[in-house]
């Protein structure tokens, strides 16, 4: 809903701007969210699967229209990351979650809130990952582990 | 609303690492702080201004998630992610440890002293609570392993002067323990909450329990005891636990600690986003059905999530708060005179 109403007011601005009215305010919003959520996929889409030999991007586990960004307060987002995992029973989707998590916290420029949840369906224990990789403080002491943190360290790392 | 909250002072506790929690010695002339650094420091104050005393550095090899100070202000218990919990012992300005419990599976997430100082709770993602005792030769001894919570343990708390035990959890229940024929049996289940009830914090009088949670409200509970005049029914001679007031829209993310003032009664909560907010009671709201009105509401108090809010026992309105970016913040509250 918010999203057509987001697309509502960017027309409608543009049709205002167009028509000789300024440009400020609202239609200046969704493309600067647009923006950020590139910014934020740009650096998801190179983490590599924890499994596999290739990228989520390449692997269809994340994709642009999979990151959404709203505007907290000035100079403060909302991050939400929906990622799908391969298979529906992916044991591998925790850490997915943890490399997500990890790599915005290190690397995005901006501040913000991060969110991830998996795409709705798509997992048979969804809502028990939903929170695992939600909370902090399992995600704080999961990278804490060696052996997970170094599993991290290796699909977090920047391709040459 | 406007400068209910002031601040006083700000130092970088935990540099480039998260600040965990923050625990007031009984005499309320030290903060004890700990983060992901592992470490604990001890701060006191010299003039107007906030310096570090002691660095306690030796205890633990990975995050140190909570510290609480003995009744008596002469230890200091840290419980750690690496599964242990030391037992600081103060001589002046130094700590030296000197004992290591060990026992959980895995991370420590919480530890608490009873008022009468014979007893410690320690809780952990293990699923369990461990009540030790505590003799005159310092040695500590596991009398109760509590197996009530079927996830993470996130929080311990004991009532203010009686040996009741309570614990918060991921299974977003919070259960209370009391001793019985030289057992500990868990003895209530609150249960209410949407999401990870993350901490508790009893009021003075210890009739009341509030915990707050990543459902983004904060609950009160109140005592009934057998036989009482509300027609609360309770089984057998345990007092039942009902959920009398639930702030809801006033916290946009999860609450990761509450805090009730021993001295004035007012409720600090510390959340993630980034803000910190005190509420008190309205003066004649009914006792069954209390309202509470939002007194103070700090937006960025810090620049990142709020982690922990904890009220000076001895100065009222002297309240410290700690953050995911290392720092630790002490703020004077004082109550808006339309109230």
């Amino acid at each position: 809903m918010e999203r057509v109403f987001g697309l509502l007011s960017w027309t409608l601005s543009r049709v205002l701007w167009l028509s000789g009215l300024s440009e400020r305010g609202a239609a200046r919003q969704p493309r600067i969210m647009e923006e950020k959520a590139l910014e934020v996929y740009d650096l998801i889409r190179t983490i590599r699967d924890p499994e596999k030999p290739n990228t989520l991007e390449e692997l269809e586990v994340v994709t642009e229209s999979c990151v959404e960004v709203q505007e907290i307060n000035e100079e403060d987002y909302l991050v939400i990351i929906r990622f799908t995992p391969t298979v529906p029973h992916c044991s591998l989707a925790t850490l997915i979650g943890l490399c997500l998590r990890v790599k915005l916290q290190r690397c995005l420029p901006f501040k913000h809130k991060l969110e991830i949840y998996i795409s709705e369906g798509t997992h048979s224990t969804e809502e028990d990952i939903n929170k695992q990789i939600n909370d902090k403080e399992r995600v704080a002491a999961a990278m804490e582990n060696p052996n997970l943190r170094e599993i991290v360290e290796q699909c977090v790392l920047e391709p040459d | 609303m406007k400068d209910s909250l002031v601040l006083l002072g700000r130092v970088s506790a935990h540099p480039d690492s998260r600040c965990w929690f923050l625990a007031w010695n009984p005499a309320g002339t030290l903060l004890a702080s700990c983060g992901g650094d592992r470490r604990v420091r001890i701060w006191g104050t010299e003039g107007d201004s906030w310096i570090c005393k002691s660095v306690l550095s030796e205890g633990h090899q990975r995050t140190v998630r909570k510290v609480a100070w003995s009744p008596c202000g002469n230890y200091l218990a840290s419980a750690s992610f690496d599964a242990t919990t030391c037992i600081w012992k103060k001589n002046q300005d130094d700590f030296e440890c000197v004992t290591t419990l060990e026992g959980h599976e895995n991370e420590v997430k919480s530890v608490a002293w009873a008022p009468s100082g014979n007893l410690l709770a320690t809780c952990s993602r293990d699923k369990s609570v461990w009540v030790w005792e505590v003799d005159e030769e310092d040695e500590y001894e596991c009398v109760s392993v509590l197996n009530s919570h079927t996830q993470d343990v996130k929080h311990v708390v004991w009532h203010p002067s009686q040996e009741l035990l309570a614990s918060a959890s991921y299974d977003d229940t919070v259960k209370l323990y009391r001793e019985e024929e030289d057992d500990w049996v868990c003895c209530a289940t609150l249960e209410g909450h949407e999401s990870t009830v993350w901490s508790l914090a009893f009021d003075p009088s210890g009739q009341r329990l509030a915990s707050c949670s990543d459902d983004r409200t904060v609950r009160i509970w109140r005592q009934y005891l057998p036989g009482n005049e509300q027609g609360v029914a309770c089984s057998g001679s345990d007092p039942s636990w009902k959920c009398i007031c639930t702030l809801s829209g006033f916290h946009s993310r999860t609450i990761y600690d509450v805090a009730w003032c021993q001295l004035t009664g007012a409720l600090a909560t510390a959340c993630g986003d980034d803000a910190i907010r005190v509420f008190e009671e309205d003066p004649g709201s009914d006792p069954q059905q209390p309202t509470f009105s939002l007194t103070a509401h700090l937006r960025q108090a810090h620049s990142q999530d709020v982690n922990c809010v904890a009220w000076n026992p001895k100065e009222p309105g002297l309240l410290a708060s700690c953050s995911d970016d290392g720092e630790v913040a002490f703020w004077k509250y004082k109550r808006p005179e339309s109230l």
